[in-house]
């Protein structure tokens, strides 16, 4: 695959996140005046400065209306994109190559999911008329199947696979209790985690990620224009958004024990990015731990832990806020909820604080030691079917 | 010579005890148990089960011209079921499939016209039977359907050879059913005796005249129907030898109304040697009796799986508060999930070959199979190079799977599973008809056309799953189900 890059082309100079949760009083047009507003605030700017905006929602509206008329925009181009669990990163990246072509100088990518109004368990996805022969099985079910994959393929017993689950979704947790905008803000034990009521295969109530309401902005310039807005810019290093051939559900070969789309993402980005050593040289990496298998396999994806390693990377603390490595600082998908347009821009938020020393007391170690890169990723679909996104921000350009 | 080609009967997995309705209900419900169409099944679907295995014991090559489908439950009114086994078996287009449902008696004419036609002919005959809580109807009914191919003219070995046939037709009211109606109704007992009594003796005694025969020359007597105390007095009335009497699997399976005459006479042809007589006589509104005789060509045949093997694998284990919910008696609190999208006709008419013939396509450049048919190869990327390829009847193993505990369905945990068949191809689907603690990965399976869900617009969705392969009495030890 060719892929060039826009490294240190483009600059993030404001960013707004809401608070995540049960949103029972705010709707969509409230999330996005909000986060629009704290974007624009941080960044010292109007509405009116922003040329062109991407709108990332999977099923809070259709068209650039969704974000234009709450926001009464003075006739500007708004697109309004959906890529699963990877829109609001696709609506940042958008952007992104708007401003690296020239088209642009300012532009806003936002994202914004309105969950909770659906008046179900989990998540709802409306799929176009079908024949029928697609299956029934829920989210939590079809991520469940990597468990007894990952078992057998690396010879780990089962309950002490359970334990490692269990240790990611207290990790996150925990995180997150130091979050004041996550969805859940408690410690949750470890039993409590353990023996919650079972969703689908060995996957508990605490393996799975919030549902949620919420909406995240981040605002690109060209990187040269940067410093005219703020001391801390975001540099992008690199993107990189791959679909998959979805063969997986189809072809014998696929064992359950990888995200190929996500190798071949980071890879991409790494390259783009100039990193050889991802867990070496990244201060931290916000990743789309939808289900807590998901996280310890995504390890080993982005290459974090060697194959068939993670787990014992995971129960030694090596991805912990004081650890080697944070992931999900903020408390992921688990602890800080993940109303889907939104993630991917929450996911940057949080490189956004950290890497500028505003994140408090979840303030990470490993930005003081020196180090200045941080990874978001996403994953939309479900095992051998899905979408992925990688990206790689930095807060220095590049020597 | 005219007569039965090929011959398959299906007895679903689940078995009602009813001794289970004993402890709940607090009234004898009787002894053994009842078999019970699962959550997924309908009449449509244990038809095509039943036709598949008749039509895989016909000499090869067999192609029904013609297809009867016979029920007292049809899962449609107005459109036509027998399409949907039509399509389920990748019969041609030529082939006419149509209805004949809607009364019990609807059995008897299945086989009459499918033996009067000039043409080879498949008669389907299939019943879900149940009642109001507590009822005879609930307890003595069985739910099963059978399937005979009817030819013989071109040279094809005949099983058995209709020898001689004859109805007696009356008007009486001896139970009935509204349509819409979840159960019928019936008349005072006494009263029924009197109106089919007259209606056994001639349709009795005009069979066997029109084949030449008496009475005692009968091997084997299969006799049921609709009104239990008349089909007691019609065993004693035949003349027929007590030892002729088939077993009328009312202990094991249950009276299935439509299904019962082909439930028994697949039984039987599965335990007859050649040369054998056999009387079919069956009592709803009226009566009719076949005489047939077997032939060589029966000799070391039997269905596969025979009945007998087929009652012998059924689970016990279910409950009889899970019996009202399958039946619709006993509305449970849902799952907090949006009903399931019902399909929608383009695509499933685009589809039909796969959504209801299962057919999967096979690479002609590079012998991968895919599972939904594809146009471009998952492996060696050729376009439109692909083979169409039937795979109901190929073997598969459990490679993954999972117990989905919040997906919709009225049998929770749905058992999903990732599935490779021999010979190449993998699909994502669910199994059916099992205890889910004993699926491992590794579980044979075989596929059975199922009833999916049925959508708030009353459109059902058929498709394929997965069923373990049952060998012997299976007793849940996941506890009740």
């Amino acid at each position: 695959m060719a892929s060039r890059g826009i490294r240190d082309r483009v600059a993030v100079v404001g960013m707004g996140c809401t608070k995540f949760g049960e949103r029972w009083n705010k709707g969509a047009d409230d999330l996005l005046i909000d986060a629009a507003g704290d974007a624009l605030a941080s960044a010292g700017m109007q509405r009116d400065d922003i040329d062109a905006f991407w709108l990332g929602t999977m099923g809070s509206g259709i068209s650039g209306l969704t974000l234009s008329r709450p926001l009464r925009i003075d006739y500007r181009p708004v697109s309004r994109l959906e890529n699963m669990c990877a829109t609001g990163s696709d609506a940042f990246r958008n952007a992104c190559y708007a401003v690296a072509s020239g088209a642009f100088d300012v532009a806003m990518a936002i994202g914004v999911e309105k969950l909770k109004d659906g008046g179900f368990s989990g998540l709802v996805i409306t799929t176009p008329p079908e024949d029928g022969t697609s299956g029934e099985l829920t989210a939590p079910a079809l991520f469940s199947l990597l468990a007894p994959a990952y078992a057998q393929k690396y010879g780990v017993d089962e309950a002490e696979l359970k334990e490692v689950f269990t240790r990611i979704a207290w990790k996150n947790h925990r995180n997150g209790a130091l979050n004041p905008r996550a969805q859940f803000r408690k410690e949750v034990p470890k039993d409590t985690i353990a023996c919650s009521p079972i969703m689908a295969g060995s996957l508990g109530i605490f393996d799975c990620s919030g549902v949620s309401d919420g909406s995240a902005a981040a605002i690109v310039v060209r990187a040269e224009d940067a410093h005219r807005y703020t001391d801390k810019p975001l540099y992008v290093k690199g993107m990189s958004m791959i679909s998959g051939p979805a063969t997986g559900a189809i072809d014998p070969a696929y064992d359950y024990t990888t995200f190929k789309e996500c190798v071949v993402a980071a890879n991409d980005a790494y390259a783009q990015a100039g990193v050889t050593d991802p867990r070496g040289e990244l201060a931290m990496a916000e990743v789309h731990d939808c289900f807590t298998p998901t996280e310890l396999i995504l390890m080993e994806d982005l290459g974090f832990a060697d194959r068939g390693t993670a787990w014992k990377e995971a129960l030694a603390g090596t991805f912990d806020l004081d650890g080697d490595l944070p992931v999900n600082p903020d408390g992921g998908l688990k602890a800080f909820g993940h109303p889907i347009g939104a993630s991917g821009l929450r996911m940057l938020f949080e490189c956004w604080l950290q890497l500028r020393g505003e994140a408090g007391e979840r303030q990470i170690g490993t930005i003081a030691h020196g180090r200045k890169l941080a990874l978001t990723h996403n994953l939309g679909g479900s095992p051998g079917e899905c979408v992925c996104y990688v990206s790689v921000v930095g807060s220095e350009p590049s020597a | 010579m005219r007569g039965i080609v090929g011959y398959g009967a299906y007895v679903p997995y689940f078995r009602l005890e009813r001794a289970a309705i004993t402890s709940a209900l607090g009234t004898p419900a009787g002894k053994g148990a009842r078999a019970v169409a699962s959550y997924d099944e309908d009449t449509t679907t244990m038809g095509v089960e039943a036709a598949r295995r008749a039509l895989s014991g016909a000499p090869a090559g067999s192609v029904p011209d013609l297809l009867y489908f016979a029920t007292a439950d049809p899962a449609y009114l107005d459109k036509t079921n027998a399409c949907a086994i039509h399509a389920a078996l990748d019969l041609p287009g030529s082939t006419l499939a149509v209805d004949v449902g809607g009364a019990v008696r609807s059995g008897i004419g299945a086989l009459r016209a499918a033996l009067d036609a000039s043409v080879p002919a498949l008669a389907v005959l299939s019943d879900i039977r149940t009642g109001l809580p507590g009822s005879s109807d609930e307890s003595n009914g069985g739910d099963a359907a059978a399937a005979f191919l009817f030819g013989g003219e071109d040279g094809q070995p005949v099983l058995a050879e209709v020898i001689g046939h004859a109805s007696s037709t009356d008007e009486f009211l001896d139970r009935w059913r509204t349509p819409g109606d979840p159960y019928s109704k019936l008349w005072e007992e006494r009263f029924g005796e009197h109106a089919y009594a007259p209606q056994v003796a001639a349709a009795w005694a005009d069979a066997l005249k029109a084949a030449g025969l008496t009475a005692g020359q009968v091997d084997v007597t299969i006799l049921t129907g609709v009104h239990p105390r008349s089909v007691r007095a019609a065993a004693r009335t035949l003349g027929a030898a007590t030892e002729s009497f088939a077993d009328d699997l009312s202990a094991t399976v249950g009276t299935s109304g439509t299904a019962h005459a082909g439930l028994m006479l697949a039984d039987a042809l599965d335990r007859c040697e050649p040369d054998t007589v056999i009387a079919v006589v069956v009592l709803a509104d009226g009566a009719s009796v076949f005489l047939l005789r077997t032939t060589s060509a029966l000799a070391g045949h039997t269905s596969t799986p025979t009945v007998g093997e087929q009652i012998a694998s059924g689970n016990t284990g279910l409950s009889y508060e899970t019996f009202l919910t399958w039946r619709g008696f006993l509305r449970r609190e849902p799952p907090r999930r949006p009903d399931p999208d019902p399909p929608a006709a383009p695509p499933s008419m685009r589809h039909e070959a796969w959504k209801f013939g299962f057919r999967a396509s096979r690479c002609e450049e590079c012998g991968t199979r895919h599972l939904p048919p594809g146009r471009v190869c998952l492996k060696c990327g050729a376009v439109d190079h692909m083979q169409d390829e039937r795979l109901v009847d190929v073997p598969a193993t459990v490679a993954t799977f999972t117990l989905d505990r919040l997906a919709f369905t009225l049998s929770p945990p749905l058992v999903g599973a990732v599935i490779d068949f021999d010979g190449g191809g993998r699909f994502r689907g669910e199994i059916t008809d099992c205890d889910p603690a004993t699926i491992r990965i590794g579980t044979r399976l075989t596929m059975t056309f199922r009833r999916v869900s049925t959508g708030l617009n009353g459109v059902h969705n058929y498709f394929w799953k997965a069923r373990p392969v049952h060998e012997g009495v299976t007793k849940s030890d996941g506890g009740m189900i």
